[in-house]
């Protein structure tokens, strides 16, 4: 059952607009020389922190379809009769986001670095770095997706509660792009660790709060 | 025979409504049950008690693995009717058929019309395997060849060992043993 759930997530995530998120990040990727300016050298000292920011806001874009639909239609109640934990619908959940999210997130972030002239040691560190974080990101997503789902405005609700806490992960992440000498990257890595063990938890117990 | 659903001295209460109180109940196999009352009298959260969704305020239910047909499809409505049915694996050919679908197998989801996505939701229950079927409103928006096919399908489930508790507030086909909710 765990395995058509992630099924389901991938194909539900690639046949809805999986394009959204990435066309998003690099839109946002492209304003940043528009508002900064054309200096190659500052474009370079801030890029990838720009494009931390860039995915930080994708992240938020897929969140109102991955509970609530579920949970309005009742597939979360079929699956409760059935004895799937809320928490195992919630990991499956993470994993199929992510499969659908994270390789075109990392896809474009190539593209954004070309744009915004990173240079070409760095790449591989900002790649690195956001892979991680994306993980991180899908399993917050789906946490915060599960805790508003069914509330009115959950859109804007989602977002004033997954930015901040998504802010340990821009701080860590975008050090790690920056600087490969640090200890940024594994702080991130354990950042993200903590949301990808935690996320399910979180998520199964609103699931079950959110069941009336 | 050990009872395929119990509650004991089961109370609900929603929305600060007591819906009842005390309850208790064996259903065992080869039985079927009727909860019968007025709109609000608790017959659906009877159902969501029993199918474990709903945690009641006092007393115990125990039931072994169950089937739900409720008022939500439950199927992703991109896909054609039998590929839908195909997440909840089971016997879902039989299931379709038990239910004259068989046509219908590569129509999208969305598009079936509420009698046929009825069927489609107790084409589920029927391809489950479970014992115990809850089924909430089974006879809505059934048409009557429909509601033929019902009657037999809790027939053959019945003289196979199993058992079905059904809320409705129309009458169903077949023998049943009522409980009546107050109102």
């Amino acid at each position: 059952m765990i395995g058509r759930l992630i099924a389901r997530e991938v194909r539900r995530g690639l046949s809805g607009p999986a394009w959204l998120p990435a066309a998003f990040f690099l839109l946002v990727a492209t304003l940043v020389p528009f508002a900064i300016g054309p200096d190659s050298k500052l474009l370079e000292r801030i890029g990838g922190g720009a494009l931390w920011i860039a995915a930080l806001t994708a992240a938020l874009l897929p969140i109102e379809r991955l509970v609530e639909p579920d949970r309005s239609d009742g597939i979360l109640d079929q699956l409760s009769v059935r004895g799937v934990a809320d928490e195992s619908i919630a990991g499956a959940k993470i994993a199929g986001h992510w499969l659908a999210f994270g390789p075109l997130l990392l896809a474009s972030a190539v593209l954004g670095a070309l744009l915004l002239r990173l240079s070409p040691d760095q790449l591989p560190r900002l790649i690195a770095a956001l892979a991680v974080g994306s993980l991180g990101l899908a399993a917050l997503a789906v946490a915060v997706a599960a805790l508003t789902a069914g509330l009115p405005r959950a859109g804007a609700l989602a977002g004033l509660l997954l930015l901040p806490l998504a802010i340990p992960l821009l701080i860590f992440g975008s050090a790690a792009s920056g600087d490969g000498g640090s200890g940024a990257f594994l702080l991130e890595s354990a950042m993200a660790l903590l949301l990808v063990a935690g996320a399910p938890f979180v998520a199964g117990a609103a699931i079950r709060a959110g069941r009336t | 025979m050990k009872p395929l659903l119990r509650f004991e001295r089961v109370t609900c209460r929603r929305g600060g409504r007591l819906l009842f109180e005390a309850l208790d109940l064996a259903i065992c196999p080869g039985e079927a049950l009727q909860v019968k009352g007025p709109n609000g009298s608790g017959k659906s959260s009877l159902i969501r008690v029993a199918a474990g969704l709903l945690r009641p305020e006092a007393g115990k239910v125990e039931s072994g693995p169950l089937a739900l047909s409720d008022d939500n499809l439950a199927l992703d409505r991109e896909l054609p009717l039998e590929r839908a049915l195909g997440l909840w694996g089971g016997a879902v050919a039989e299931g379709m058929d038990a239910l004259g679908l068989a046509i219908l197998a590569r129509m999208p989801v969305r598009l079936l019309s509420a009698g046929q996505g009825k069927r489609a939701a107790l084409a589920r229950v029927a391809a489950s395997g479970a014992k115990l079927w809850l089924l909430d409103e089974p006879a809505n928006a059934l048409d009557n060849r429909s509601i033929d096919l019902l009657a037999r399908l809790l027939e053959r489930h019945r003289k196979s060992g199993g058992a079905v508790v059904a809320a409705s507030h129309v009458a169903l086909p077949g023998e049943w043993r009522t409980l009546e909710l107050g109102g």
